[in-house]
């Protein structure tokens, strides 16, 4: 879930949000679903944003009993800290870590690498992936494998993929590119961007053999409903709770 | 009511939110006088072993907690101190229950730590697993893990290896998973807790 100024967003590459409703209503929904975890981005952008945070993960903590992640403005221990005593079981961290890599260092040592997941949006320019910052709007120098390798040797516990090209498109997630990652990566990564329809689950699962997938227009609008989404998995031979 | 042991070790806030989902009424234990207040008892616990147990030494209720005969509920470290070691920290433990707790790494081929749903499957009729599905799954953190015994064992877990994700011995149990993360499942747990005298 996308969360700005205390709502769920979700745009096309990035752009054109619109709304999707409550957050902490939706997750509520999400878990007596059947969902595994859940991810709460917080995009907005303004200085009050810690203290929104804050409240969200600690309404989402009261009401909702699978774990989740919440990513968005947190560039120091503090920040993690308390989001970690408000109730959430992981955190996310993106351009921070690009600007301050030795972040990830800190974070996996003080509260264990299974609370560090590292998120990277990933655009192809010129047939190679980079890194781009800033909710995507800013792409780096970085090319993507090579930072996913560095964040995990630093302590990342899990990697967050998301590819530009295909979030929102609703044309299936990159399975080609996160074959590649998965390949040479001992830590999970969790597929984003694409999800369009259930076959679409079924391709990255199989294709490039993800430990997770992530998605949420498709979910917010109630276009795949998460039972019937497992009960496709299943029958695939693929190991779902 | 149910007490939990509040010895600073890591955060309740997910438990105590769970409690209040299921109405279950509780309070926090702070010095050995207290335990006598509560039905049952909760031993929470997140992160290091040996530091949970000088945690608990030093508020002084590391003495009363085997003395207890009203339920007892040890979660994930919580679990972890109720047996008598642990390679985490070279550390004694409470050895309420006669096993050890050792380390993931060197061990397995997997990924440490264990992190995720797992498949929990129950060995005996223990009355916490009451109204839960037989191999349900459960919500795990963890890179250390208590050896599987046939005694003590309530349910498994397959990771790398056979490991005991569920104790009991007496009024004494223990999970490694986190009910509190659990889903439906993991609420019947607490429940079927909350229901022990």
């Amino acid at each position: 879930m996308d969360v700005k100024d205390g709502r769920t967003v979700k745009g096309v590459n990035f752009v054109d949000l619109r709304d999707a409703g409550d957050p902490v209503e939706l997750a509520w929904q999400y878990s007596r679903q059947g969902a595994d975890e859940l991810v709460f981005l917080d995009i907005t952008a303004t200085h009050e944003r810690r203290k929104t945070t804050v409240e969200l993960v600690k309404a989402v903590a009261r009401q909702v009993n699978i774990p989740f992640t919440i990513g968005g403005g947190i560039n120091e221990l503090g920040d993690a800290d308390v989001l970690l005593h408000s109730g959430a079981d992981k955190i996310s961290i993106n351009s921070a870590a690009v600007r301050n890599p030795m972040l990830i260092d800190q974070l996996a040592k003080a509260f264990g690498i299974q609370f560090v997941v590292v998120a990277v949006d990933t655009r192809r320019v010129d047939g190679k992936n980079y890194v781009h910052l800033n909710g995507g709007r800013l792409k780096t120098e970085i090319e993507t494998a090579d930072w996913i390798r560095e964040a995990e040797s630093r302590g990342a516990g899990e990697i967050l993929l998301t590819s530009m090209d295909h979030d929102g498109t609703k044309n299936g997630f990159d399975c080609e590119f996160l074959k590649e990652i998965n390949d040479s990566l001992s830590i999970p990564l969790i597929a984003s961007g694409g999800a369009g329809n259930k076959q679409h689950f079924v391709d990255v699962f199989q294709q490039s053999n993800v430990d997770a997938a992530l998605a949420a227009s498709v979910f917010h609008y109630g276009e795949i409903l998460i039972p019937d989404l497992k009960d496709m998995l299943r029958k695939q031979g693929i190991s779902v709770r | 009511m149910t007490g939990i042991i509040n010895y600073g070790a890591g955060n309740i806030f997910s438990l105590t939110a769970a409690l209040d989902r299921l109405g279950i009424r509780y309070g926090m234990v702070n010095k050995a006088d207290e335990l006598a207040t509560y039905d049952r008892i909760i031993i929470p616990g997140v992160g290091h072993a040996g530091a949970a147990m000088q945690k608990l030494q030093a508020s002084g209720l590391a003495a009363h907690v085997g003395q207890l005969t009203k339920p007892v509920l040890g979660i994930c470290v919580g679990m972890q101190l109720l047996t008598a070691y642990s390679e985490e920290g070279n550390s004694p433990l409470l050895d309420i229950i006669p096993l050890k707790t050792l380390h993931f790494e060197d061990r397995i081929d997997e990924k440490v730590p264990h992190v995720g749903w797992n498949r929990v499957f129950q060995e005996n009729n223990c009355p916490i697993f009451d109204n839960i599905a037989k191999d349900a799954y459960f919500y795990f953190v963890h890179a250390y893990f208590i050896e599987y015994n046939t005694t003590f064992t309530a349910a498994f877990t397959q990771y790398g290896l056979k490991f005991s994700a569920a104790l009991q011995d007496r009024n004494f149990y223990g999970v490694q998973f986190h009910p509190e993360k659990s889903g439906a499942a993991g609420e019947q747990l607490l429940l079927n807790f909350s229901n022990l005298f």
